[in-house]
């Protein structure tokens, strides 16, 4: 092998949006780790300003097609605390329903298709399907559920419609949510089976001390409440999010890093974080999964985070079927008044991806004054870029193609969501 | 077109949801996989077929010098054309730069303003490239994404209603929310293709399809207005996904200038 090597990906594939990688070593020592970003800014954070709080929801939910209920449901709770408007309880059943529904999406589309055929050494889900059909066909039908509950709960599956300050346009009746009780009774049983499927892959082992970052709540898995914990012992509200958590420049690279402050170290948001956090709050049957899948959590190893997947999986479907059995009638109120005022508000809620932070401030016409948005891809790319330099002298030895191919798996192991990250990251179009 | 039609997917400025309703297609994929071949579609699979193309799908507007080469490139490599999604068709939302200070919007979302390089406005595929058929919707319809495709590997031209939302909104037999409980809705000059769903959940249409063809809109705005509805509202109502559309942009750029 040469003394200098360099590893470059000049487009990653198999995630959302786009993003390259460019690894420099020199014989086994990492010179220079660059995930680089180069997906077109769009500029967000401005044009939202002078918006309706109403259009809010609507709009930040095309910051991203794969995680929109993410954005709309932090952006309504942000807007709700600005407003000074409690939401009715009903609503706020169904809104965790809503995303769960998104999580299920998400997540069985991640392990499936974006990220399983990097364990079993496919290019893409659909050429792993020629030797694992069953599993693949088993996947697209959990996310196909996920799509038929986002569709009656959100009126469709990318960017719901039904979604506002206050809580819904209109609530479900009971009859189109019940008929998904049989889907999503097969979609729990079929979900266990994938933490068994994923548990059974074969993990690189690379132990990383993070600091994993996350919503913590006394009652439920972490996913539109909570407080903002992390494995280094922080316990905030939300309200203090910006003071323990910035994004900063970086000498050597174009892009945004969020960073925990004072001491500016990267940290880790996602699966692997909540269910490291979190253990105690999955659902009675993810938890069983996550006993039974031969992982001793809490894990530091981020490879694992296909399996934290799969058990939110369990958790989402098992919830998400709880809630709609408990559905016997249309509640009273689909939403809560408010008249729009001069406020701020501030809130952080679970993206598939992991924390994301939203913050406003209105004036006293309700339209914005100022928004500020932080995606889980943006607070993750430090750490990416820190798993790297750990990972690369690990496969320095293969020959580039194989060591590239490796470095981009270890990647997709934070589903990155590049899209959403972009109106944070400076790109370089430097291809 | 050849036995086995290639098929690309290309990715512009655009939140991926356009695309994403490609995976969504969850019980026709593999199907889709073994009539087609996906050549080049970076967020389901890694491999890369070498164009040319018997069908390319474009996401995405374009907003950098960058893009704006690459497209031509791309329009060289497909035969067919087609662009999916409000980004691609009219510029998107990120179009709203389109109305502003460029400079003061990448003031105002980054530390480091001058390593930003992009266009002053987001402008749609058809602006730079011929285009042989565009796919409307934020997000697109899958049922309209799989019944293109189908009807370009038959060798048919495609064939999508041009109607308005109020078609499908009455088919619906939804009670009508700008008549009954006068909420300004752009229903009546959106094109059809989403089944009229915002209606059915009791809230306004706003126009995520775009202007339906000769739509006049300004007429429909006017009646809103006359009936009591806020100027600024009816900007934002057109102006928002589709609002660079020309039919959408003439109606909010008169609705200010009468302010």
């Amino acid at each position: 092998m040469p003394a200098n090597r360099t590893f470059q990906v000049k487009a990653l594939s198999r995630v959302e949006g786009e993003g390259a990688l460019y690894v420099k070593l020199d014989g086994d020592r990492v010179e220079y780790v660059e995930l680089n970003i180069y997906e077109p800014p769009r500029f967000f954070e401005a044009f939202l300003r002078g918006r309706e709080a109403r259009e809010v929801p609507d709009i930040t939910a095309r910051i991203c097609g794969i995680c929109p209920v993410a954005y709309q449901m932090s952006a309504c709770h942000a807007l709700e605390k600005a407003m000074q408007v409690s939401v009715p309880p009903d609503v706020t059943r169904l809104r965790r329903l809503l995303y769960c529904a998104e999580w299920i999406e998400s997540h069985a589309l991640h392990i499936h298709l974006l990220h399983a055929p990097d364990f079993l050494g496919y290019e893409s889900g659909i050429s792993m399907a020629a030797d694992y059909r069953e599993a693949v066909e088993r996947g697209l039908r959990l996310k196909k559920i996920g799509n038929d509950l986002l569709e009656v709960l959100g009126g469709r599956a990318v960017h719901p419609i039904n979604v506002t300050v206050g809580g819904f346009y209109r609530l479900p009746r009971v009859a189109e949510l019940r008929e998904l009780i049989p889907d999503l009774e097969w979609g729990l049983q079929a979900a266990i089976e994938v933490c068994q499927f994923t548990a059974q892959l074969e993990f690189p082992d690379l132990q990383v001390d993070y600091e994993t970052v996350s919503l913590q709540h006394p009652i439920e898995y972490p996913m539109n409440h909570g407080r903002v914990v992390s494995s280094c012992g922080l316990e905030i509200p939300v309200e203090d999010y910006e003071k323990h958590f910035e994004e900063r420049h970086v000498a050597h690279s174009t892009a945004l890093h969020s960073v925990r402050l004072p001491q500016q170290t990267s940290y880790l948001v996602g699966p692997l974080s909540r269910i490291n956090n979190c253990y105690d709050q999955l659902s009675p049957l993810a938890r069983k999964a996550a006993d039974d899948c031969g992982i001793a959590w809490p894990s530091k190893n981020n490879f694992h985070s296909i399996v934290a997947r799969a058990i939110e999986l369990v958790d989402a479907y098992e919830e998400a079927l709880a809630i709609v059995k408990q559905y016997h009638a249309v509640p009273n109120e689909s939403r809560a008044e408010y008249r729009p005022r001069a406020g701020k508000g501030c809130h952080a809620t679970e993206a598939p991806r992991g924390l994301i932070y939203h913050h406003y401030e209105t004036d006293e016409n309700g339209l914005i004054v100022s928004a500020k948005i932080v995606p889980p891809t943006s607070q993750n790319q430090y750490q990416i870029e820190e798993d790297l330099r750990a990972y690369v002298p690990r496969v320095a030895s293969l020959d580039d193609t194989t060591a590239t191919r490796r470095c981009e798996h270890m990647i997709r192991n934070y589903d990155p969501c590049i899209s959403c990250a972009t109106h944070f990251l400076t790109m370089k179009l430097d291809r | 077109m050849t036995a086995k039609p290639k098929l690309a997917v290309f990715k512009f400025a655009s939140c991926d949801g356009c695309q994403l309703t490609l995976l969504d297609c969850e019980d026709e994929l593999l199907a889709v996989a073994e009539a087609v071949e996906i050549a080049y579609f970076l967020e389901a699979r890694t491999q890369e077929i070498e164009g040319p193309y018997d069908i390319g799908l474009v996401e995405g507007s374009v907003t950098t010098d960058h893009d704006a080469r690459r497209i031509r490139e791309i329009r060289k490599q497909c035969h067919y054309l087609i662009t999916i999604g409000a980004c691609a068709t009219s510029g998107g939302i990120q179009a709203l730069r389109n109305w502003a200070d460029l400079p003061e919007f990448v003031r105002h979302v980054y530390a480091d303003p001058q390593v930003i390089s992009a266009l002053d406005t987001s402008t749609p595929i058809a602006d730079h490239v011929i285009v042989d058929f565009e796919l409307r919707g934020c997000p697109i319809n899958k049922q309209q994404l799989l019944s293109v495709l189908l009807s370009l590997i038959g060798g048919h031209k495609p064939r999508l209603p041009s109607y308005s939302v109020c078609i499908p909104c009455k088919q619906r037999q939804t009670v009508c929310v700008a008549v009954t409980r006068g909420i300004p809705c752009l229903g009546p000059v959106t094109q059809a293709g989403c089944n009229a769903i915002c209606p059915a959940y009791n809230r306004e249409c706003f126009g995520c399809y775009g202007p339906q063809q000769q739509a006049n809109v300004p007429s429909l705005t006017h009646q809103f207005l006359r009936a009591g509805a806020d100027r600024g509202h009816l900007v934002r109502l057109t102006r928002n996904f589709n609002g660079y559309a020309p039919e959408f942009r003439e109606a909010s750029n008169l609705l200010e200038q009468h302010d």
